[in-house]
């Protein structure tokens, strides 16, 4: 238990081409819905505090693990085109009617990429620290930079090698509590160790996470985050964007100015002071209450 | 022909040994929606070692995965396994296969000793910049390989021409060889038009590139 979240009403799977995603569900059954989409590395249950206070404001709220986190399938493969088409199989769970979402980090950048893709079933998107930044990359000489990104590159293949007999490290649930603060340095140890009675599970040796061992956060790929940037002033659909202010490792440490020429006219951004990438799980109040009056006047 | 099982994260991948030999592997890397020959193409023949050739993800005898998901880095992890095995090889690839040649050149720079690219289906990818989103749905025909997931998914995946120089100078400045790379594809979709200029070499006919190679240290 943990005071303010409230674990979800009702639980189902999906099925994406083979692949079962669990959803969670808050709230009435009849309400408007709301979809939400966690971030990397966390799952659906990370939403428990926000998802209770928007069920209590009278919307049916929606949020399954991504592939590979929570209780969801571990994939065979891992993609951000798998991603979208999973979050699609979800809402064609719920309602043809365009929907209300809502994202948290790598959940806004699916969220967004959703929109572009399928922009009649979207009506109003709440973007929260997952506005990419456009930050150039640290002035290094080339060849330096080739060395950094070798490093990177045997690294991750190194994780690959070895990444079929990889389990997770198990512990005590205050271990895993301890362990997730290196990530998540703002969040108590409190709430943290309840997230580990959810994302991770018991055997003989301990509580581990359940999330998928191949996965691994970081990485290198052809993708950049300013492509994405630049295509946020097309979204067309209302955008509210929430973003942190504390720096901290899971952020992208987003600053307003930066992002404010690359988004729509009509788009609202808020700087929530004194909190960090995790704005909702630190503010739940403050972040329900800004959606539901955004949510409510996109009506 | 005999066939080796390797486990690359959760996906079996079909290593086909096409001729023995001793020496230095020359490893065959099969375009989009192939598979591995059944015997040494005749542009190889003259590869004094060992030939093998690896089926990727959702190809000839290698794990159809549920769901799709895929993308040339996974590919680049699926020739690293063979790789692993291998030890060291000379790479050879034709379209998709060429790309991911490339990539796995620099990734592992002291262990593929030369990358041969060479036509084949996928070779340009999605081009170099992301084209508009969009949710693509396979129709996997139940045929079994290839997987229309992959069919879909990698005849659409960015390829941006600095993200292949990366991977080329990589190659270039940890290898130690001389040409790391030779460029024999008459096709050239700007990430190879880019290595090809930072290469400052002529393309080559695959014989010659099987020749400069087998030589090299």
């Amino acid at each position: 238990m943990f005071p303010g979240a409230r674990r979800p009403d009702r639980r189902r799977y999906v099925d994406t081409h083979g692949l079962r995603l669990a959803v969670s569900e808050w709230g009435d059954e009849g309400a408007q819905a709301l979809l939400l989409a966690h971030g990397g590395f966390d799952f659906a249950g990370t939403y428990d505090g926000l998802a209770a206070r928007l069920a209590d404001a009278g919307y049916r709220v929606v949020c399954w693990d991504q592939r590979g986190h929570g209780d969801s399938d571990h994939a065979d493969l891992y993609s951000w085109d798998a991603d979208v088409r999973d979050v699609l199989a979800v809402l064609d769970s719920l309602q043809a009617e365009p929907i209300a979402v809502v994202g948290h980090s790598k959940g806004g950048a699916v969220m967004t990429h959703l929109i572009q893709a399928m922009p009649h079933r979207v009506k109003a998107f709440v973007n929260i620290d997952g506005i990419p930044t456009h930050r150039p990359p640290p002035d290094v000489a080339d060849h330096e930079r080739t060395r950094l990104l070798a490093q990177e590159l045997s690294g991750w293949l190194d994780h690959r090698r070895g990444a079929s007999e990889r389990v997770r490290k198990p512990g005590t649930l205050a271990e895993l509590a301890q362990r997730r603060q290196r990530m998540n340095p703002r969040l108590s140890l409190d709430w943290l160790r309840y997230l580990a009675t959810i994302g991770a599970r018991k055997d003989a040796e301990g509580w581990r996470w359940k999330i998928d061992p191949v996965l691994r956060p970081g990485g290198f790929g052809p993708h950049r985050a300013t492509w994405d940037l630049r295509r946020f002033a097309s979204l067309p659909v209302p955008l509210l964007g929430i973003l942190a202010t504390e720096p901290e490792p899971m952020g992208w440490g987003t600053d307003p100015s930066e992002v404010e020429p690359y988004l729509p006219k009509s788009a609202r951004v808020v700087s929530v002071q004194g909190a960090g990438h995790f704005v909702h799980i630190e503010q739940p109040d403050a972040v329900a209450e800004m959606i539901v009056d955004f949510v409510g006047a996109a009506r | 022909m005999t066939t080796t099982r390797l486990r690359h994260s959760h996906i079996d991948l079909a290593l086909h040994q096409v001729r023995a030999g001793t020496g230095r592997a020359l490893l065959l890397l099969h375009g989009l929606g192939e598979r591995s020959p059944e015997a040494v193409p005749h542009e190889a023949r003259s590869w004094p070692g060992p030939v093998f050739a690896l089926d990727f993800t959702g190809h000839g005898e290698s794990t159809m995965p549920r769901g799709g998901g895929y993308t040339c880095e996974q590919l680049m992890g699926d020739a690293d396994t063979a790789l692993g095995h291998l030890g060291s090889a000379t790479v050879m690839g034709r379209g998709l296969g060429a790309y991911v040649a490339l990539l796995l050149a620099g990734a592992r720079p002291a262990d593929v000793r030369g990358a041969i690219l060479c036509d084949g289906l996928g070779l340009a990818g999605g081009g170099p910049a992301p084209l508009t989103p969009q949710i693509i749905f396979a129709n996997p025909d139940g045929t079994g390989t290839p997987d229309g997931h992959a069919l879909a998914e990698l005849a659409r995946d960015v390829r941006p021409p600095d993200y292949a120089t990366a991977f080329l100078r990589q190659a270039a400045q940890l290898s130690g060889l001389d040409q790391p790379v030779i460029v024999c594809a008459m096709e050239r979709p700007e990430w190879l038009l880019a290595v090809l200029q930072e290469l400052d070499r002529e393309p080559q006919t695959q014989e010659e590139a099987i020749a400069a190679f087998a030589g090299a240290d």
